[in-house]
C-alpha cells in the first residue's frame, strides 16, 4: 500500500508551494484508479470536479492569494452528506440519481477551507448497519484483508482513507459509525459532542444521536479537520452556540496528572487480542504520568437495549419524508397509498424496513410509554452515570469494537449479532458526550485494534490529548 | 394539528337558557380556528409567507422536506402567537414541539411539526356581548401544509379525481391553532365568537385573518344533549369557510343530530365537511379509521421558554383591544357598545380616527354614522382630513344643510380625500333655505292640496308626507325636511 | 411490557408505515421484531419510576432566528428531480381514501 500523506502535510505543503494539489490529487486518483475496483469504498468519484478543484488551488497559490487551512487536502465524503448538484444518494435506491439543491455545512466549510472533494463514500443505507454489507450498491471491502468487513456504517469512507484514495475523509456516527470502522481500518475517528457539529444537510438517521466527524491517519489531522468543520452553525438548532473548540495546541500536552477511568463493569464479549491491547493502552498512559481510576457503569449494558428503540422511533419518522412525491424513487400505482407502499417497499432495503417497523411500532399508540418512553428513561440513566464517573477520571478507556475486522457474512444472518459490535460506542451517542478512536497496534490476523477515548460533552480537549499520547505509544 | 375540545363527558358550567334550547335540547359547540400568521418568512424556515403567488416559488430545502433539512424557529411567529395568547387571557407557558406523523402529499416531511402536550398558550377566555365567557383550553404554534388540487373528477373534488397537483408555497406557514373549551350555546354565539376572534386577530396585528382566503379557517365540534346530562357525541365539521357558514352549519348539525336520537338513532363520532352551497354536512369519515400519528418530541427543535421579562415585554406593547375599544367609542358617541356601528367602525380600526373627528371639535354621534356608512373601503386612517369631517358633521348638526345634503357632500369628501366643505356646500347651492322663504313654500303647499291638509289638521299623520313631500319638491330638494315638519305642526297647532 | 408482538400487529404497523411487505416478509419481520422486543425486558430490572425521560442529550431553550426572507430555491431544478411534475407543480396518482 503507498505510504498515506497526512492532512497536516498537505495542507502546509500545499499553501507554502512545495506541493502541489494536483499532483497530490493524482496520487490518491491513482490508488483510486488501482484498487476502487476491489474495494468498493465510493458511490461515486467526482474526479473531474476534484481536478479543477486542485488546479485552482495551485493556480490560488501561485498567485499570492490566501487560501484556507486545508489547501490541497483530498477528503471522501459519506454518501449521506448534500452535495450541492453532486449525488447523494445514502446507499439506497430510494434516493438513487439524487443531486441536493444545497451543501451541507459540513461540505461548504471544508470546501471554504480549501478541500478537494474526491467522491462520495459507500455506507450501510441511510447509516444502518456496522459492516457496510447493506448498501444497496454492493459492500466495501476492508482494504487491510479485503476477506473482512471495514466496519460501519461510514465503511466506505473508512476504506477510502486506508485505501490512499483520499487523505481524509468524513462519517457520521449514531451509534458507533466513525469509531467502530475507524478501529476495523486502522484509523483515528471521531465521535464530537453531540451539538458541536452542524446536522445541516446531513440525512437524518437519528436526529437526537447523529454527530458528523472526521477519519485520519494521525490524531492531529483529525484535530485540525474538527477545528475546520466545529463550532455554532445557526441552521441547526440542536447546534451549541460556542466556537470550535482548540485541539492543535493541546496535542503535545500529554496526560501528566490526568484521570484516566477504567470501567470495572464493562459488558462482556471482547475477544483477548482486543482486552490485550486495552490493557496496553492503560500502561501506556499510566507509564506517562496518568492516574487510572476504576469508575462503574452500571446501566451501560442496557444501552444497546436503549439505543435500538430511540434510533429507530427517530429515524421512521425521518425517514417518512421519502415518499415518492417531491424527490427520489417513485413506483407508479394506481393510487396514492398504493404509490407510496410500493416505492418504499421497493426502495428501502431488508434492515432499513426492519428499523422503520421496530420504530413505529415503538412509538405507536398504545406501546409509547413500555417501549419508546422506557427507552428514554433508560438513555437517562446511562447520562448519569457517564456524569457520576467523570466526577472522578477526565476520560474513559474501552475498546472501540469487541473484536478486530470480522468476515463477510459473519453477521449477516443475526440482526442482534451485528448489533453487538456497537456495545462499546453506543452509550456514548445517547449521552451526547465526545469519543474518539484511535489504532493501538494489532490482534487476530495482524489486524488492527482501535482504543476508545470518552470524554464528557465539550471534553474534545482532554480526549485529544490522551488520544496523543497513546498514538505516540502505539 | 387538530386537538379535541373538551372532554366529551365533562358536563360544562355553561347552561343554555331556556330560549336558547332546541325542543329542549342543549347544544354544546367548540370551536378550533386555525390562523396564519403575518411573518414575513415561515414557522421554521426562511422563504417567504406570501399568498396567491405562483406556485413552489417559496421553497427551500425545509419547506420541502428535503433530507437534511433542520428546522430553526421564527422570533416573529412566536411573539405573534405570544399577543395573541395574551389578548386573549392566555397564560403563556415553557414549551416544546413535537412532531406528528401521518402521510398526505401535501405535508412534505410526512410529519407535522406542532405543539402537543406542552402548547405555548393555555387557559384564556374571550368575552361575547352580553358578558358570555367561553373559554381557550390553548392556542398553539404549528406549521401549515401545502396546499393540493385535485384534477379529473368532478369541480375539483378529491373523489374521482385521476391526479393530484401539489404546491408547497403554504407548507410551513405559521399557524396558531386557537381550541375553545366546550362552552358555546347557541349558533349565534359561535358566529360572535369567531368574529370577535377575528376582530383580536387584527388589532393585535397576528393575522389578516382572511377566512375566503384561507387565513383563518374553522372547525366546529357539534353535540347535543338534554341540560344536565352528560354531553353528546361530537362530530366535526371541518374547513368551514365564512362566519356566516359557522352559523349555518351548526344550525344544520344540531338538528341532524336532534333528529337522528329523537328517532332512536345514536350518533357516531365523524369527521363532517360543510357543504356551504347544498347547505349541509357530508361525511369525510368515522372516528374508527383515525391515524395513530405517533407524537413525539421533535429532536430538531429545542423547548421554548419564554422568560418573564420577555412575555411582560410583549404584553407591554400590546395595543388596546377591541371589546375596550369598543367601549370608549360607545361612551363618545353615546351609543350601545353592542351597537353594529361601533363593531364595524373598531373592526375597521377607524375607532382613533374618530376620537380625531370628536377631538377637533365634530359630533361624534353623527361622525359615527358618517364614518360607518362611508368609510367601508378606507383604511384604519381614512384620507378624509379629520377636521374636514367635523365641519361637515357640525354643518348637519346646525342645519346649515340637510341630511341629504350632507351625505352627497360626505360621498364627494370620501371620492377626493378630503376637502373644504363649506366651499363645496356653496358650490353646490346648499346652503339651507332662510325661514321666510320656507314658510312661503309650506303655504302654497297647503294652498294646493286643502284635502290633505285638512286631514292632517284632523290628526292623520299619514297625510303629512304628501304636503312634506311638495315643500320638497317645490324647493328642489333644499329644505330641510324637519323643518318643513316643524312648521306644518306649529300651523296645525295655531 | 405488553405481549409479545403478532403477525396482524406487524402488519397493520407495515400499513402505518406505508411499507408493502409480502407475506414472508411480514413472517420474517414478526420473529425478528419479536426477538429485538424480547431482548428489551432486560430493562425491566432496572427501576425507571424516578427518572425523567432524556430526550435531547444537550439541553439548550430558545433557539430562535430573525424573521428576514432569503431566496426561493429554483423551482425548475427542484422539479427537475420530482418523480412527476406539471404546470410548476409535483404530481401524484389519485388520492383515494384519505380526508379531503
Ligand atoms: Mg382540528
Ligand atoms: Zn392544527
Amino acid at each position: 500500500m503507498a505510504q498515506r500523506r497526512t492532512v497536516v502535510d498537505i495542507a502546509a505543503g500545499v499553501s507554502s508551494g512545495a506541493l502541489s494539489a494536483s499532483a497530490v490529487l493524482e496520487e490518491n486518483l491513482a490508488a483510486i484508479g488501482s484498487r476502487e475496483k476491489e474495494i468498493h469504498a465510493f458511490n461515486l468519484v467526482t474526479a473531474e470536479r476534484a481536478r479543477e478543484r486542485a488546479a485552482q488551488i495551485d493556480t490560488d497559490v501561485k498567485a499570492g492569494k490566501k487560501v484556507g487551512r486545508l489547501a490541497g487536502v483530498t477528503i471522501a465524503l459519506k454518501d449521506n452528506m448534500c452535495t450541492r448538484g453532486v449525488e447523494t444518494t445514502c446507499s439506497s435506491k430510494i434516493l438513487a440519481g439524487w443531486k441536493p439543491p444545497y451543501d451541507a455545512t459540513v461540505v461548504r466549510r471544508l470546501a471554504d477551507e480549501g478541500a478537494v472533494f474526491v467522491g462520495k463514500t459507500n455506507l450501510d443505507e441511510f447509516a444502518m448497519g456496522s459492516s457496510t454489507e447493506n448498501s444497496a450498491f454492493g459492500p466495501t471491502r476492508n482494504p487491510l484483508d479485503t476477506s473482512r468487513v471495514p466496519g460501519g456504517s461510514s465503511g466506505g469512507s473508512a476504506a477510502a482513507v486506508a485505501a490512499g484514495f483520499a487523505a481524509a475523509s468524513f462519517g457520521s456516527d449514531t451509534g458507533g459509525s466513525i469509531r467502530q470502522p475507524a478501529a476495523l481500518c486502522g484509523l483515528v475517528g471521531v465521535k464530537p459532542t453531540y451539538g458541536t457539529v452542524s446536522r445541516q444537510g446531513l440525512i437524518a438517521f437519528g436526529s437526537s444521536l447523529d454527530q458528523i466527524g472526521p477519519f485520519s491517519s494521525t490524531v492531529a489531522d483529525s484535530a485540525l479537520l474538527m477545528e475546520v468543520i466545529a463550532g455554532h452553525d445557526p441552521l441547526d438548532s440542536t447546534s451549541i452556540p460556542q466556537p470550535a473548540p482548540s485541539l492543535l495546541n493541546v496535542l503535545d500536552q500529554g496526560v501528566k496528572g490526568m484521570r484516566i477511568g477504567r470501567i470495572t463493569d464493562m459488558p462482556e464479549g471482547s475477544s483477548p487480542d482486543v482486552l490485550a491491547r486495552l490493557e496496553a493502552a492503560f500502561e501506556a498512559l499510566r507509564g506517562a504520568g496518568a492516574q487510572i481510576v476504576d469508575v462503574k457503569m452500571p446501566s451501560m449494558s442496557f444501552g444497546l437495549t436503549a439505543y435500538y428503540l430511540v434510533a429507530p422511533a427517530e429515524a421512521s419518522s425521518n425517514l417518512a419524508r421519502f415518499d415518492g412525491v417531491r424527490y427520489g424513487l417513485r413506483v407508479d400505482a394506481k393510487d396514492l397509498n398504493a404509490m407510496y407502499g410500493a416505492t418504499r417497499a421497493a426502495g428501502f432495503g431488508d434492515e432499513v424496513k426492519r428499523r422503520i417497523m421496530l420504530g413505529t411500532y415503538a412509538l405507536s399508540a398504545g406501546y409509547y410509554d413500555a417501549y419508546y418512553g422506557k427507552a428514554l428513561k433508560v438513555r437517562r440513566l446511562i447520562a448519569d452515570d457517564f456524569a457520576k464517573a467523570y466526577e472522578s477520571c477526565d476520560a474513559i478507556l474501552t475498546p472501540t469494537s469487541p473484536t478486530v475486522a470480522f468476515k463477510f457474512g459473519d453477521k449477516t444472518s443475526n440482526p442482534l449479532a451485528m448489533y453487538l459490535c456497537d456495545v462499546f460506542t453506543i452509550p456514548t451517542n445517547l449521552a451526547g458526550h465526545a469519543a474518539m478512536s484511535v489504532p493501538f497496534g494489532t490482534g487476530e490476523a495482524g489486524l488492527p485494534v482501535g482504543v476508545q477515548v470518552l470524554a464528557p460533552a465539550l471534553g474534545e480537549a482532554p480526549m485529544f490529548r490522551v488520544a496523543a499520547e497513546l498514538e505516540r505509544n502505539a | 394539528m387538530s386537538t379535541s375540545t373538551g372532554a366529551a363527558q365533562n358536563p360544562s358550567s355553561v347552561v343554555a337558557s331556556a330560549e336558547q334550547l332546541i325542543d329542549g335540547w342543549e347544544l354544546v359547540v367548540g370551536l378550533e380556528v386555525h390562523v396564519e400568521l403575518a411573518t414575513k418568512t415561515k414557522l421554521f424556515s426562511a422563504s417567504a409567507n406570501r399568498f396567491g403567488d405562483e406556485p413552489n416559488t417559496h421553497i427551500d430545502p425545509v419547506t420541502l422536506g428535503l433530507p437534511g433539512a433542520l428546522p430553526v424557529l421564527n422570533r416573529h411567529a412566536v411573539e405573534l402567537a405570544m399577543r395573541l395568547g395574551l389578548a386573549l387571557n392566555c397564560r403563556v407557558q415553557p414549551c416544546s414541539f413535537h412532531r406528528k406523523n401521518y402521510f398526505y402529499p401535501d405535508l412534505p416531511k410526512a410529519y407535522q411539526i406542532s405543539q402537543y402536550d406542552q402548547p405555548l398558550n393555555v387557559d384564556g377566555f374571550l368575552m361575547l356581548p352580553g358578558e358570555v365567557r367561553i373559554g381557550i383550553e390553548r392556542a398553539h404554534l404549528e406549521e401549515d401544509t401545502g396546499k393540493s388540487t385535485h384534477f379529473g373528477g368532478a369541480e375539483g373534488r378529491i373523489h374521482g379525481s385521476e391526479y393530484s397537483l401539489i404546491d408547497f408555497n403554504r407548507a410551513g406557514v405559521p399557524l396558531v391553532e386557537i381550541v375553545s373549551r366546550p362552552d358555546i350555546r347557541t349558533s349565534e354565539q359561535a358566529k360572535q365568537y369567531v368574529s370577535e376572534l377575528r376582530a383580536i386577530l387584527l388589532a393585535v396585528g397576528a393575522s389578516d385573518a382572511k377566512m375566503e382566503e384561507g387565513s383563518m379557517r374553522c372547525d366546529v365540534n357539534v353535540s347535543v344533549h338534554k341540560p344536565g346530562t352528560p354531553f353528546g357525541t361530537r362530530c366535526e365539521i371541518k374547513n368551514v369557510n365564512s362566519i356566516r357558514a359557522v352559523g349555518r352549519a351548526i344550525d344544520y348539525e344540531a338538528r341532524r343530530q336532534i333528529d337522528i336520537i329523537t328517532s332512536g338513532g345514536s350518533i357516531k363520532q365523524q369527521t363532517l365537511h360543510w357543504d356551504d352551497a347544498a347547505g349541509r354536512t357530508n361525511v369525510l369519515r368515522t372516528k374508527e379509521d383515525a391515524d395513530d400519528y405517533r407524537y413525539f418530541l421533535e429532536p430538531d427543535l429545542v423547548p421554548l421558554a419564554p422568560d418573564t421579562a420577555w412575555v411582560e415585554q410583549v404584553r407591554s406593547a400590546l395595543p388596546p383591544l377591541p371589546a375596550a375599544r369598543r367601549e370608549t367609542l360607545a361612551k363618545l358617541t353615546g351609543q350601545s357598545k353592542e351597537s353594529e356601528a361601533v363593531a364595524v367602525v373598531v373592526e375597521r380600526g377607524q375607532d382613533t380616527y374618530l376620537a380625531e373627528v370628536a377631538k377637533v371639535g365634530g359630533d361624534a354621534a353623527r361622525a359615527l354614522v358618517y364614518v360607518q356608512q362611508a368609510f367601508a373601503e378606507e383604511a384604519a386612517s381614512p384620507r378624509v382630513p379629520a377636521g374636514d369631517l367635523a365641519a361637515l358633521t357640525l354643518m348637519e348638526k346646525n342645519a346649515k344643510i340637510t341630511a341629504t345634503q350632507a351625505k352627497t357632500l360626505l360621498a364627494e369628501l370620501v371620492a377626493n380625500g378630503g376637502g373644504d366643505v363649506i366651499a363645496m356646500a356653496k358650490s353646490k347651492g346648499f346652503e339651507a333655505m332662510d325661514t321666510s322663504a320656507l314658510e312661503g313654500l309650506v303655504d302654497a303647499a297647503i294652498a294646493a292640496d286643502p284635502d290633505a291638509w285638512a286631514k292632517f289638521k284632523a290628526g292623520e299623520q299619514k297625510a303629512m308626507g304628501a304636503l312634506v313631500g311638495a315643500v320638497m319638491k317645490s324647493s328642489k330638494g333644499k329644505a330641510d325636511g324637519k323643518a318643513v315638519t316643524a312648521l306644518l305642526q306649529a300651523k296645525a297647532n295655531a | 411490557m405488553p405481549e409479545a408482538i403478532s403477525r396482524e400487529t406487524v402488519a397493520k404497523v407495515a400499513r402505518l408505515a406505508r411499507l408493502d411487505l409480502t407475506d414472508a416478509e411480514i413472517e420474517r419481520m414478526t420473529s425478528q421484531l419479536a426477538g429485538m422486543l424480547d431482548h428489551f425486558r432486560d430493562v425491566d430490572a432496572l427501576d425507571l419510576s424516578n427518572v425523567e425521560p432524556m430526550n435531547q442529550p444537550i439541553p439548550l431553550t430558545n433557539v430562535l432566528r430573525d424573521d428576514v426572507v432569503a431566496p426561493s430555491l429554483d423551482r425548475d431544478e427542484v422539479l427537475a428531480s420530482a418523480p412527476a411534475a406539471q404546470d410548476g407543480r409535483f404530481r401524484v396518482p389519485p388520492i383515494i381514501g384519505f380526508e379531503e
